[in-house]
């Protein structure tokens, strides 16, 4: 029986004009234009520099934050109103003010201040431009200390980074966009499918035949599962061939986890298609689904930095466990036994969601 | 044992009766006729029967099997098609047909004689899309789906509606082939004129069946005297005999009025202005008659 079913759905998948195209053009499009887009590296600040001792020191710490590439020179500002303006304006988000007499105190060895000011509007970049601008002001005074044969320096800080050496943004986002295409796959299509089944009538038909409801689900979701691995497949084949990313862990976790995690999906997929009767209603749902566990997985923005009530929202999301697990073992190379926590998460949520997808179909019979 | 049995089923929604003790019985080799107006109740009753929503209260069998508890066994032997055109439309013509043979484990060859009149006839169309027939090459293959598991009982639900009059008149020969073969059939329409066809009708209004007999039966048993009225202005003529305490009842036909009188005397006095044709009564005239007696 299951064999007919399938062979209805895989005629149905491939005979529509859209959903083939899709299956091959999205990820190969989401992996070649996201990781260069979504990039929160912070590059190209604007900067106003008021330098009001006109000094040869003072000219060498300007060209030392321009030199460093992350600072764009905006204006050399005659006050400190003069660069407020240019930040109002948009011109620069961060300004520094060398103060007069800059030099003279420094060759006297008195302690000297020097101002930052950043626009905080964007709180990222005004974060780390604020950051970045400290560190090379830093850098500079132990130039200088070294200079004048004072070897003995006030601070030495030397970070080193674990696991993705040259904080390539890209090593980060990849497995996570991976994560967030097999959500897509296997969860929502079969669920659209299964209402679009609704909408045209065809469940009714099927509904008065002796096939088993059970089967009939299962039959939209197999063709799915291999798209899905289809998909995460040929996103791992580009993330080796064109960013040279392979996984530092063992292939077969991935996989494993992927086929848990794919049930877990495509488990809400039912049970958000059993409650709804139109295509619309199915997508508003979805996307209302997606943008919340989207956003509170740690694709973006660390789950360690939201306040603690979304933190808390986080345990309840499939999606973390397995961005969780993706970046492990991509990243660190963790091993199973190292992600057990997230195994049992995701079995859970598996079994939960669908049980609740058998139970709410009983009920909307 | 009956075909279908139907015991005082009833079906409510929210405080609105959809179903109002309904009650009939249908024979093997019997094509039974639900007429009534659109919202009747006519698609709820299918879909109770064919096991899809469940009735309040009341029970039904069909081929000795109840609705609710032996549900799987009915939905073995039965055939339904819906109002709605709901087969795959991205699928051919022979692949539907195909696939709804498979799924209930038998193939084309085995039933093909069931459906030979009818399949030939889209049969040149077997590579086309479904979804890409006209109205009635749909009905007919929405037919041949329903029947290629050699079901005992169909249920063909406004199995006409929109297809031309030729598709209809055939669809009806068909009907009466399948009827031949002890298929019990259980049809909708809202088309009077197909009344005839069946062996047996139910008038059903508002959820409530108002007669249920044969076509004949129910033309020999109207109980009143029925005229026509034909004039140019007949919409006048209609208000006016409205306004008349002596009619019973009038309503247009076409061009025509059709009017009943409460007693035999008062016709004499009405005739004076009015040119009264007695004619014999149609079943759409015993509708509207108790139509209007049960409101």
């Amino acid at each position: 029986m299951l064999k007919f079913l399938l062979e209805k759905e895989f005629k149905q998948i491939f005979r529509n004009p859209f959903i083939p195209k899709l299956i091959l053009a999205m990820p190969i499009i989401i992996m070649m234009v996201l990781p260069w887009a979504a990039n929160q590296e912070i590059k190209n600040l604007k900067i106003s520099v008021i330098d009001s001792d006109h000094s040869a020191l003072s000219k060498r710490l300007a060209n030392k934050i321009t030199a460093s590439g992350y600072f764009r020179l905006t204006d050399f500002s005659a006050s400190f109103h003069n660069a407020m303006q240019s930040v109002d304006a948009g011109k620069s988000d961060i300004i520094i003010e060398i103060p007069f007499d800059f030099e003279n105190s420094l060759f006297k060895s008195e302690i000297v201040s020097v101002m930052i000011s950043a626009n905080a509007v964007n709180g990222l970049k005004g974060g780390l431009g604020s950051a970045y601008l400290s560190s090379i002001i830093n850098d500079f005074a132990d130039e200088l200390s070294a200079e004048r044969g004072n070897h003995y320096q006030s601070s030495i800080i030397r970070s080193q980074f674990r696991f993705n050496p040259h904080l390539n943004y890209k090593a980060f986002i990849i497995p996570a966009l991976f994560v967030m295409l097999l959500t897509l796959f296997t969860g929502f299509l079969p669920a659209f499918n299964i209402v679009a089944e609704k909408e045209s009538g065809t469940t009714e038909q099927m509904n008065v035949t002796p096939v088993n409801k059970g089967i009939f689900i299962i039959s939209k979701l197999i063709p799915y599962w291999i798209i899905g691995f289809v998909i995460l497949s040929i996103c791992m084949g580009i993330a080796a061939l064109v960013y040279g990313l392979k996984p530092a862990g063992s292939l077969a976790a991935i996989y494993i986890y992927a086929i848990i995690y794919i049930l877990v999906v495509s488990g809400l997929g039912i049970v958000i298609s059993n409650y709804s009767s139109t295509m619309q209603q199915a997508m508003f749902v979805m996307f209302f689904f997606m943008m919340t566990v989207i956003l509170l997985s740690g694709l973006f923005t660390p789950i360690s930095s939201m306040p603690q009530w979304a933190q808390t929202i986080t345990t309840i999301n499939p999606l973390k466990y397995l961005m969780e697990v993706m970046r492990a073992i991509y990243l660190k190379g963790s091993g199973m036994h190292e992600l057990l926590p997230q195994l049992f998460a995701l079995c859970g949520f598996a079994l939960i969601f669908n049980g609740w997808a058998v139970l709410s179909y009983k009920k909307s019979k | 044992m009956k075909a279908i049995q139907v015991n005082n089923i009833c079906l409510n929604y929210g405080k609105l009766a959809i179903l109002k003790e309904i009650s009939f019985e249908v024979e093997r080799g019997e094509i039974f006729g639900l007429i009534g107006a659109d919202g009747a109740g006519k698609t709820s009753l299918f879909r109770i029967l064919t096991t899809l929503l469940l009735a309040d209260s009341g029970s039904a069998m069909v081929e000795g099997f109840d609705v609710v508890c032996d549900y799987k066994q009915i939905r073995k032997h039965v055939g339904y098609m819906p109002e709605r055109f709901s087969l795959y439309q991205d699928l051919t013509v022979e692949e539907n047909l195909n696939f709804f043979a498979s799924v209930f484990n038998t193939s084309v060859k085995e039933n093909y004689y069931l459906i030979e009149d009818i399949y030939r006839q889209i049969e040149p169309f077997k590579n086309r899309r479904a979804g890409q027939l006209s109205g009635g090459m749909k009905q007919k293959l929405a037919l041949s789906c329903a029947l290629i598991h050699k079901p005992s009982v169909l249920f063909l639900d406004e199995p006409t509606t929109g297809v031309d009059p030729v598709s209809r008149k055939e669809f009806w020969g068909m009907l009466k082939k399948l009827k031949q073969q002890g298929i019990a059939i259980l049809v909708s329409t809202p088309y009077m004129d197909e009344v005839s066809m069946c062996d047996r009708i139910a008038f059903i209004q508002r959820g409530k069946i108002l007669t249920v007999n044969m076509p004949q039966k129910i033309i020999a048993d109207f109980p009143h005297k029925i005229y026509s009225v034909e004039s140019n202005n007949s919409y006048e003529i209609l208000k006016q005999l409205r306004r008349n305490s002596a009619v019973r009842s009038v309503f247009s036909f076409g061009d025509t009025l059709h009017v009943i009188f409460n007693s035999k005397s008062e016709i004499q006095n009405e005739k004076n202005n009015i040119q009264f044709k007695e004619i014999s009564p149609t079943v759409e005239d015993c509708f509207m008659i108790l139509m209007e007696e049960s409101n």
